[in-house]
């Protein structure tokens, strides 16, 4: 095996264009080493990405924020800007594995690996986020469109993330996150879920809703989405919710729990966060 | 199968630069057990999953098993030992003894270096700050009371320490 481990995205890039097929990428290396260590992964050459210190920051500009594709979940578990202007994203950074392994993923990788339940996707997918990616042009995927299946995303050979674009939102936007694991630490998603209302009163002016492991990707729930935006909002129509989400979701069932527990809890962590959000 | 191309590699380990010359595929866990001779870092599930093999890479608690040893080149990396040593224990190691944390005592090698990372940025942790800090390490004699005392009993003799010295 070769490793090479450059400095600048343009290095990264010749390197990617060159190996193609026969390099990984690694950076904060959690999901790789592991696949590595098991054999699964038989690449021929590693492309270690966790030395550009130029995609490590967390800006803050005027109507968004900007997240650098390497920087660890930690940092962004820690910072103020996340905390105050991506609440959800700040939460879900927080209950994303454990503290060792914080320090090294990062938010890329935790993308790019396309797990059904990755963690940041989940909040992402609630505020609207967008993924640039670097190939041979810069280019901008809205997160909801950035993830085409199990271990599946739309990114290429030869493309990286470069950074992660999280729109600010309006005062009268109220957000909430709720994850269900197994434990309390170390936990992969049974269910997790990210809400962002626009409320007017009780009344709902936008809703979006993220949903992790219960599809083959993370997903938005569209009908439901649909069900509460323009609407005001009644117990009757709460409960009309959580009964629709159990069709918008296909669900599989694995080591950590059956299809029908995740249903059931689906529903459930709809009813809670919207709770949350309306009260 | 191919043989893995060798990579030379320098790493400050407890304040000592090492040189070694490694394979992509080594981790650091591996490099500072089988190479370095640095068997107080204990390997446990070798997936990220359990802690006993966390080090301080630049002062960052970190799974050894979880990081190439060519990710850490030319970086500090500090273990249980760095911490503290039988003559010259820190106070973490004084009152993980004291206190009954150690049972079984494979933990502790990383329990104790997540403390140490905590206290580093937080002298003064709440007991739900400890829990936090130390969830990525399992203890499977589920000695955890213990352990959140000895962390609580070594931050307060830390901040005397240092209010000593003012």
């Amino acid at each position: 095996m070769e490793y090479f481990a450059p400095r600048t995205v343009p290095e990264a890039l010749v390197l990617m264009r060159k190996w193609k097929k026969k390099a990984t990428l690694i950076a904060g290396g959690t999901n790789i080493i592991p696949s590595m260590r098991s054999g699964e992964l038989k690449q021929k050459v590693l492309i270690d990405l966790s030395q550009i210190k130029i995609l490590c920051y967390i800006k803050e500009e005027k109507n968004r924020i900007r997240i650098g594709g390497l920087t660890s979940i930690s940092e962004i578990a820690s910072s103020k800007i996340v905390k105050i202007h991506a609440p959800i994203l700040f939460e879900a950074a927080n209950q994303l594995g454990n503290p060792l392994v914080r320090n090294r993923a990062t938010i890329a990788g935790n993308l790019a690996d396309g797990s059904p339940a990755a963690d940041t996707a989940v909040p992402l997918l609630a505020l609207e986020a967008t993924v640039v990616i670097q190939g041979g042009e810069e280019k901008q995927v809205p997160v909801h469109q950035f993830f085409v299946g199990p271990n599946q995303t739309v990114l290429k050979r030869d493309e990286m993330i470069k950074e992660v674009l999280v729109p600010k939102f309006n005062p009268n936007v109220r957000t909430a996150y709720s994850k269900l694991g197994l434990r309390n630490s170390m936990a992969i998603s049974v269910v997790s879920i990210a809400v962002l209302m626009e409320m007017e009163k009780t009344f709902c002016k936008k809703a979006r809703i993220g949903y992790g492991a219960v599809a083959p990707k993370p997903i938005r729930a569209y009908r439901v989405e649909e069900m509460l935006e323009n609407h005001e909002l009644t117990e009757r129509l709460l409960i009309a919710c959580c009964e629709t989400i159990g069709k918008e979701i296909s669900p599989i069932s694995d080591i950590r729990a059956s299809k029908e527990y995740r249903t059931e809890m689906a529903s459930v962590l709809l009813k809670r966060v919207l709770k949350q959000v309306t009260q | 199968m191919k043989v893995s191309k060798s990579y030379p590699l320098e790493l400050n380990v407890n304040g000592e630069w090492k040189k070694a010359e490694v394979t992509p595929r080594e981790t650091l866990l591996y490099v500072l057990r089988e190479r370095l001779g640095h068997t107080e870092v204990k390997e446990g599930c070798g997936k990220g999953d359990c802690g006993v093999c966390a080090v301080l890479l630049n002062g960052k608690p970190v799974n050894a098993c979880l990081t190439l040893a060519l990710q850490a080149d030319g970086q500090n990396v500090v273990t249980l030992k760095g911490i503290g040593t039988p003559d010259k224990p820190h106070p973490l190691q004084e009152s993980f003894v004291k206190k009954g944390a150690i049972q079984c005592g494979f933990c502790s090698a990383g329990m104790i270096v997540s403390a140490k990372a905590l206290l580093d940025e937080n002298p003064k942790p709440s007991r739900e700050e400890i829990g936090k800090a130390i969830s990525g390490n399992l203890c499977r004699c589920t000695g955890y009371k213990k352990i959140i005392e000895a962390i609580e009993e070594a931050a307060l003799k830390l901040r005397r320490t240092k209010n000593d010295r003012r």
